[in-house]
């Protein structure tokens, strides 16, 4: 569907020659759009499926809440996986960081210092080791692919660890109660959400920080140039992703009211799928807070639709990887001329007197 | 990416064991390191005359080391019964993280001759050339739950009834629906891990018993065996299911999720039955204050009872109240219903 908009949105372009919408900022604009396209199909679709739920308002209501709910956690991971990205890194830890922090916070020394020590706990390990994330790929000159994915393994062996291999049961009230309050009626959860994507916008726009990491992302040489301390902004941004990785843990342990070692598995996928398919460059130095969200919110979709259908989850997994590959593969089309992307792909034939590209 | 300077070993190396040694040191200061269930292994049991102490036995053991409650109750159930008896030596040898590493661990263990092996394999299949091994070497191996396809590689197979386990939750929800006079019940089913052989035996199960009764699952959703993939999956399905009969959910780690998603949505006109018997479901039955009315067991009990038979084997002794003189050649544990009724017997054996 997303596919179809924006390749016909791709030749209109470049048959048009330049135009104002052709601009980055509108680039942006119209993968949103064509993502808001995708949760209007999906939705489409549920109400095809199951009229008898869809017609009921307050079922429609309350579904897109539970739909926002399921996005939060995984939400607030994906804004920091975005700034991590955008800076020309990679995060495969911040699943297993949020297991991580949310074990700490849940063991009963813990769980004996109230919610306020909880989620303390679960920030500091989360800030922590996003630390010794950023430490290595910085300073230490490992590959943040590497680098991640030693701290994915180590933080999984250590939340084991720490738990015995137990699911942890939370018995904190107010921890518990953030995950069914609602205020106006949408879900505290939701509005964490909101909060932190609201920071991240600013953050990213709005503040030499957001342009630094841009900077960097697009050439690391040059910006070291241009007088920026790259290591050290390097670094920060790994911090800033397990920041999002504590806040997340208690979002889990507050929704699942327990931690364990297995929990928020591949959610590192999942924030990495969502951030790309918001118009993220993997190669780093562009992407948008909002895409990233968008994004977030079609995965949490498809998985609510899935269960209102009844199609099992497997089919659920092929779906989702083919919208990755789709959102991809628009991402390339937009990002050369459709002339050169049909001439590589031996499409389409140069026209006498125009070099051959090789 | 970031530009690789010439003496950048030297730093990784430096980093590199920073980040350990910080690792290694937050492991020792905190630890939440779960309490074998002395419940769940027989103590010195008088009138037994197999209890008194006997021929000594070395009994070997390995257990994947997989991050999740069973099977840690597994491993700390074996130990617990092997210290229960001043007979046996007990030798654990790790696991590792696949069957190949499994493999090698216990290729180590035959070198030692214990008198029995405890084995719990990470695939059945893939150890049963270990098991054959093991036995030609004249060492008795113990199949702990998950079987060797060849009846040569062990000595004694005891294991647990996935299928039974479908059966016992089927029965349960189709006799409650039935006494309530329920025609065209709703029901929901939240599966464990979809790709496992033992979630498909268990689904099975359920879904022969209901049919027996004339019902049919009407939504079933796969979760990880996680309390957060239970709280996603149940948070769906409620949706998906406006009004409900029962559930059942295959795994009571997810079941707290799964819990927890329902008194979020102030869900309750439905009755809930999970699945293995941990000790939080155990004493949600009893207290019969959450939708969670009955579990039905897969108890890692079965641990305990392995290591009671391997000292027995090891010993050429039967079982006492069977009128053989050597124990079976297989065990296989029924799955039990616990109840609000009988909440109170089975807590003990709770993990």
């Amino acid at each position: 569907m997303s596919a179809e908009v924006g390749v016909k949105d791709g030749v209109a372009l470049n048959a048009a020659g330049p135009r104002w919408w052709k601009n980055e900022s509108a680039e942006g604009l119209w993968r949103n759009l064509g993502l808001v396209g995708v949760l209007l199909a999906l939705f489409a679709i549920g109400a095809v499926i199951r009229p008898d739920l869809y017609s009921d308002f307050d079922w429609v209501t309350n579904n897109m809440m539970v739909i926002l709910t399921q996005a939060a956690a995984i939400g607030v991971v994906t804004v920091g996986m975005t700034f991590v990205i955008i800076g020309g890194g990679i995060d495969l830890s911040v699943g297993a960081l949020i297991a991580l922090s949310g074990v700490w916070a849940t063991t009963v020394a813990t769980q004996s210092f109230g919610p306020a020590g909880m989620i303390f706990t679960a920030i500091a390990v989360g800030v922590g080791a996003g630390l010794v994330n950023g430490l290595l790929v910085a300073y230490g000159r490992l590959v943040p692919f590497i680098a991640t994915l030693a701290m994915l393994v180590a933080a999984r062996g250590l939340a084991a660890a720490i738990s015995g291999k137990q699911t942890q049961v939370s018995g904190d009230q107010f921890i518990n109660s953030i995950a069914k309050e609602r205020v106006l009626g949408v879900p505290v959860l939701v509005i964490i959400l909101l909060v932190v994507a609201g920071l991240g916008w600013v953050l990213l726009n709005r503040t030499t920080f957001g342009r630094r990491t841009i900077a960097i992302g697009g050439n690391a040489e040059a910006a070291r140039l241009a007088g920026i301390n790259v290591r050290g902004h390097t670094m920060l941004l790994y911090a800033l992703s397990g920041l999002c990785c504590g806040i997340a843990a208690i979002m889990l342990t507050s929704l699942a009211t327990s931690s364990q070692a297995a929990a928020a598995e591949l959610y590192e996928l999942d924030a990495i799928a969502a951030a790309i398919i918001g118009g993220t460059l993997l190669s780093g130095g562009r992407g948008t807070i909002v895409g990233s969200l968008f994004g977030v919110i079609v995965f949490s979709a498809i998985t609510n639709l899935f269960a209102i259908a009844n199609l099992p989850t497997e089919v659920q997994n092929m779906v989702k990887g083919a919208i990755i590959v789709v959102a991809v593969l628009i991402q390339q089309v937009r990002f050369s001329s459709v002339t050169q992307f049909a001439r590589r792909h031996g499409l389409s034939r140069p026209k006498a007197g125009t070099p051959q590209q090789t | 990416m970031t530009k690789h300077i010439p003496d950048a070993s030297r730093r990784r190396l430096l980093f590199g064991g920073t980040a350990l040694a910080a690792g290694a040191l937050l492991t020792a200061c905190t630890s939440n390191e779960a309490e074998p269930n002395a419940a769940q292994t027989k103590g010195a049991d008088t009138a037994n005359p197999n209890a008194a102490a006997g021929k000594a036995v070395t009994i070997g053991f390995s257990a994947p080391a997989a991050d999740h409650g069973w099977i840690a109750a597994i491993t700390n159930n074996a130990k617990a019964q092997a210290g229960a008896y001043s007979d046996v030596t007990f030798k654990q040898v790790e696991a590792g993280k696949d069957a190949a590493a499994q493999r090698a661990a216990l290729e180590t263990l035959i070198a030692e001759k214990p008198d029995v092996i405890v084995l719990l394999p990470h695939d059945g299949k893939e150890l049963n050339a270990f098991g054959l091994k093991a036995m030609e070497a004249g060492i008795p191996v113990v199949n702990l739950d998950r079987a060797f396809p060849d009846a040569l590689a062990y000595r004694l197979q005891i294991k647990g009834d996935n299928y039974g386990m479908g059966v016992a939750a089927g029965h349960y929800i189709g006799k409650a629906l039935k006494a309530k006079g329920v025609a065209a019940p709703v029901i929901g089913e939240i599966a464990g891990m979809d790709e496992l052989e033992l979630t498909q035996e268990r689904s099975a199960g359920f879904k022969a018993a209901l049919a027996t009764y004339g019902f049919s699952v009407t939504n079933r959703r796969a979760a990880r065996f996680t309390a957060d993939s239970g709280q996603k999956e149940g948070q769906n399905l409620l949706q998906a299911l406006p009004k409900i009969d029962a559930i059942w959910n295959h795994d009571d780690d997810q079941g707290i999720g799964v819990l927890a998603a329902i008194s979020a949505a102030n869900r309750s006109e439905f009755f809930m039955v999970g699945g293995a018997g941990s000790k939080k479901a155990i004493e949600d039955i009893a207290a019969d204050n959450t939708v969670l009315k009955a579990t039905v067991t897969y108890s890692p009990s079965m641990a305990s009872s392995a290591i009671s038979l391997a000292r027995l084997i090891g010993q050429g002794k039967g079982m006492s109240d069977l009128v053989e003189l050597q124990v079976p050649k297989e065990i296989i544990l029924a799955s039990e219903t616990i109840t609000k009724e009988n909440a109170s017997t089975y807590l003990k054996l709770g993990f």
